[in-house]
């Protein structure tokens, strides 16, 4: 996702000591993103840091925490370079504010893995300059010098045993100069880093009293609910909504406008359940007649001819004309068919807002916060400023949340101006969920690879067929040459060195809106890479992980180093491997962290049954092992999403045919791996990526697997047959 | 609209509603009992699970007006037990969680799963956990049912 414009971060802190003598450290910073970028603007201070009387220490946390598990990681960095006690920290989602925008990114989001990679210094500089400045105010109250103080677990220590809590010393900290340099820890100083810390938010989430989005409730709050129309775009004819009157607690049913230009109908009641029932109830008249039908077997066949026509270039390079001097015996063409599929966090999506003229407020999860801000002003009429956005806990997104053209929010304001001063709770059902678009798109992949005579490819030729994610998005400015790079990443930028190699790309423009889903493009490139390069290493009669490594660019060092992990750590089950049981490789590099792995995987009732996976990561230094280990095993579990039997989202004249889990199916417990270690390569290198990298090597790894045990390829997806 | 006498961990509650209204949000809405959680509607990913009468049940798809007498146990409530307090407590150990959302009604099957069953094998589990984690923390949940079995059997709870 969106890494542009990552300048140069200027940050500046500043320091007020509250009311209450808590401290209060504020990170300013100019407002980063394109033509903005020159004004410079100066934000109003909030607080990343409170350290209270009773010895808490609550940081605010610039991001969504949607299970990635940055609630606890960001604490984490500060904490460790504040040497605070670890056992007082306590996290809370920080509302929408610019002071919380990403450092480098210049929204306040989470998307593409980044939170850690972009947010790994800015904490650290909070901890470590709040510490110095309470190592100051100790100083200061001794009369000793700062060097000779040290601190530790929440406590400043001075010469002749003197010692002083932070909770004592905060007021007078809050009054030291901010220091403009601080010295951060050493990876050989870090207590918290790299250790392994449980969750802070598990025990809250195991006993029922975490609140999230959905769970927000307000005195004299009001639940909505909106019919959707059938096919993208599509308007409201005509309403009769006589039968939804007659039901108690249904308040108001009006037309709202919804994505794509369309309109849908909002119906408002006391309770979710009289919502519901109310709009089941509804005869809505739909104009359809001026909407494109999308229609998954028209869309296959247009996709197929697209595949055999080149593109717009992504990649070029070597001689195009080696591969058709290669005899057809040496070359091997394959085409790939991924449909559309939809995310579905657990938690349906919805959003809470009170409109109050003058001002509003609004809850909800949101990946966007700036974006889902703006929107929500731009709706009722009011800037940005004068709407006040709560950031909810959340119950997934895996880029949901992430939404350009923030839909729901803006579903949401259109009922909350309508119901002015009275807040009300819009919720989208999972069938909204699964029928509402917002998938990762259909894709095609032709390859034609032409095979050296060492088994090597010396000439490889790929089309790509799949809507761009990006255009009609803010950031469609990242479009180069009317080649999306979230189409193409994991081909077009390919570790493996492969001589000539000729990348191109079409994006038909489809009614049916798209968008990232956990890992964005790498979902199937890496599946096509993947799964040919071990069919090229079994046609060369090589070990997959020794042609992998053959073929891998020396500088890969990070897929490299997970690699020989992996085949390390692997080597004791791959080895002896029963009967029946066969293992399949994969790797791949993205959001600047490399992950291999290995599946062991037999065929049992005629659905790939996952032994153990062993997975091996090179993400630069481990924050926390502990999500990490989390992430990898979550992850490959959203992968395998690709290929459970029922795995699709398709079309027919315009309509979704599936609308919840009895039709579009997760993976359950049994189709995930039984077990998978983890192990991180060593490194004190920048961290990277953890969310994502994980998603995209389980599905050719499995697959390759099976390819094993049957002697067949699979190239369509998800695995409806095997 | 009709008012009905529920029982919902040990505690007498009355409400008044529609009797197609679904326990779910009954718990939900009116009793302000949010650990329940609503994931599909329809039975198939098991967010909502509560125990009716002792037994797992979705409450999505259990009208208010058959509850009858059957006592209620919630997520808010199973804490209390000590197979439930096992059960939280692996989950906690293990760093089960991510998004948590799921986490109730998977809380909730773990626990009816190990009141019948004290020793699962991973069969056992397999069948008896139909609910969706889209985190994927399956792995994980597989272990904390192992590691709160272990603990109940050393009478730990």
């Amino acid at each position: 996702m969106a890494t542009a414009n990552e300048l140069t971060r200027r940050a500046f802190l500043q320091v007020s000591a509250s009311a209450v003598g808590w401290l209060v450290v504020s990170l300013y910073f100019d407002r980063p993103l394109g033509a903005q970028a020159t004004e410079k603007v100066k934000y109003p201070p909030d607080a990343f840091i409170e350290i209270r009387p009773d010895g808490k220490i609550v940081i605010q946390v610039n991001r969504l925490e949607f299970g990635q598990g940055v609630q606890t990681a960001l604490p984490l960095l500060l904490a460790d370079e504040l040497d605070a006690d670890w056992s007082q920290v306590v996290a809370e989602l920080a509302p929408a504010a610019d002071i919380y925008r990403d450092p480098v990114r210049g929204i306040q989001m989470v998307g593409g893995s980044g939170s850690i990679r972009t947010s790994f210094l800015q904490y650290r500089e909070l901890g470590a300059r709040t510490r110095a400045m309470l190592i100051a105010a100790a100083a200061q109250r001794w009369k000793v010098a700062p060097e000779q103080c040290h601190a530790a677990a929440s406590v400043v220590h001075g010469p002749g045993g003197r010692s002083a809590k932070y909770s004592e010393l905060a007021a007078d900290a809050a009054r030291q100069p901010i220091p403009a340099n601080v010295k951060l820890k050493q990876p050989s100083e870090f207590r918290l880093i790299g250790k392994g810390v449980r969750r802070l938010d598990s025990r809250a989430k195991c006993d029922g009293s975490q609140k999230f989005g959905l769970d927000v409730d307000l005195p004299g709050m009001k639940v909505a609910v909106v019919a959707h129309p059938p096919i993208f775009g599509a308007k409201v004819k005509s309403i009769d909504d006589s039968d939804a009157h007659k039901l108690e607690g249904v308040r108001e049913v009006f037309e709202i406008p919804v994505a794509r230009g369309g309109s849908g109908v909002a119906v408002v009641a006391d309770k979710f359940w009289a919502a519901k029932q109310a709009r089941d109830r509804l005869k809505v008249e739909w104009d359809i007649g001026s909407v494109e039908r999308a229609d998954s077997a028209q869309l296959w066949t247009k996709f197929k001819e697209l595949g055999r026509t080149k593109g717009l270039v992504a990649e070029t390079r070597g001689d195009k004309k080696v591969l058709d001097s290669i005899a057809d015996s040496d070359r091997l063409t394959a085409e790939f068919e991924f449909p559309y599929l939809a995310h579905c966090p657990m938690e349906p999506l919805n959003t809470t807002i009170r409109f109050d003229g003058d001002k509003a407020e609004a809850w909800a999860g949101s990946q966007f916060q700036t974006f889902d801000q703006m929107a929500i002003a731009e709706v009722l009429g009011l800037k940005p400023g004068q709407v006040t956005f709560h950031t909810e806990m959340t119950g997934g997104g895996f880029g949901r949340r992430a939404v350009p053209d923030s839909h729901v929010q803006r579903e949401a304001a259109a009922i909350a101006k309508r119901l002015k001063g009275t807040p009300v709770k819009l919720i989208w059902t999972r069938e909204d969920d699964v029928q509402g678009g917002y998938y990762r798109p259909m894709h095609l992949h032709r390859v034609e690879i032409g095979i050296g005579s060492d088994g090597m490819p010396r000439a490889w030729r790929h089309v790509i067929v799949g809507q761009s994610l990006l255009a009609g998005t803010p950031f469609a400015a990242m479009i180069k040459n009317g080649v999306d790079d979230a189409t193409v990443e994991g081909v077009a930028d390919t570790p493996y060195q492969i001589e000539n190699f000729h990348v191109s790309v079409h994006a038909p423009v489809i009614n049916v809106p798209v968008l990232w889903w956990r890992s964005v493009g790498n979902t199937h490139t890496a599946f096509v890479m993947e799964t040919l390069i071990d069919e090229l290493a079994a046609r060369a009669k090589m070990d997959p992980i020794a042609y992998r490594r053959k073929l891998l660019d020396r500088e890969a060092t990070k897929l490299r180093a997970a690699l020989d992990l992996m085949e390390k750590k692997s080597a004791v089950w791959r080895n002896k491997l029963p009967a029946g049981h066969a293992a399949g490789i994969a790797c791949h590099y993205c959001f600047e962290t490399g992950v291999a792995c290995a599946a062991e995987v037999s065929i049992e009732d005629r659905r790939p049954r996952i032994h153990r996976v062993t997975v091996a990561a090179d993400c630069g230094t481990g924050v926390n092992p502990l999500t990490i280990e989390n992430q990898m095993q979550g992850g490959m579990t959203f992968g395998i999403s690709q290929l459970v039997a029922g795995a699709a989202i398709t079309l027919k004249d315009g309509r979704v045919e599936q609308s919840n889990f009895d039709g579009f199916a997760l993976p359950y417990l049994p189709d995930a791996p039984v077990a998978v270690d983890v192990h991180i390569v060593p490194s004190t290198e920048k961290p990277s990526g953890i969310g994502e990298p994980p998603v995209p090597v389980i599905a050719p790894a499995v697959v390759n697997a099976l390819a094993r045990l049957t002697g067949k390829r699979y190239r369509s997806l998800p695995l409806n047959t095997i | 609209m009709a008012t009905y006498r529920l029982t919902v961990n040990g505690q007498r509650r009355e409400v008044t509603a529609d009797p197609t209204t679904p326990l779910l949000w009954v718990l939900r809405e009116d009793l302000k009992m949010t650990g329940t959680k609503y994931g599909c509607g329809i039975g198939f990913c098991g967010a909502c699970t509560v125990h009716l009468g002792g037994v797992a049940t979705r409450s999505c798809g259990e009208p208010i007006s058959l509850v009858g007498d059957r006592p209620i146990t919630t997520i808010e409530g199973i804490g209390a037990d000590p197979v439930g307090r096992a059960v939280q407590d692996a989950w906690v150990d293990r760093d089960v969680v991510q998004c948590g959302y799921c986490q109730s009604g998977q809380i909730m099957t773990a626990v009816a799963l190990l009141k019948h069953m004290p020793k699962p094998t991973d069969k056992d589990i397999e069948e008896s956990m139909g609910n969706i984690c889209r985190c994927g923390t399956y792995v994980r949940i597989r272990e904390a049912i192992k590691e709160a079995s272990r603990q109940l059997g050393k009478g730990g709870a």
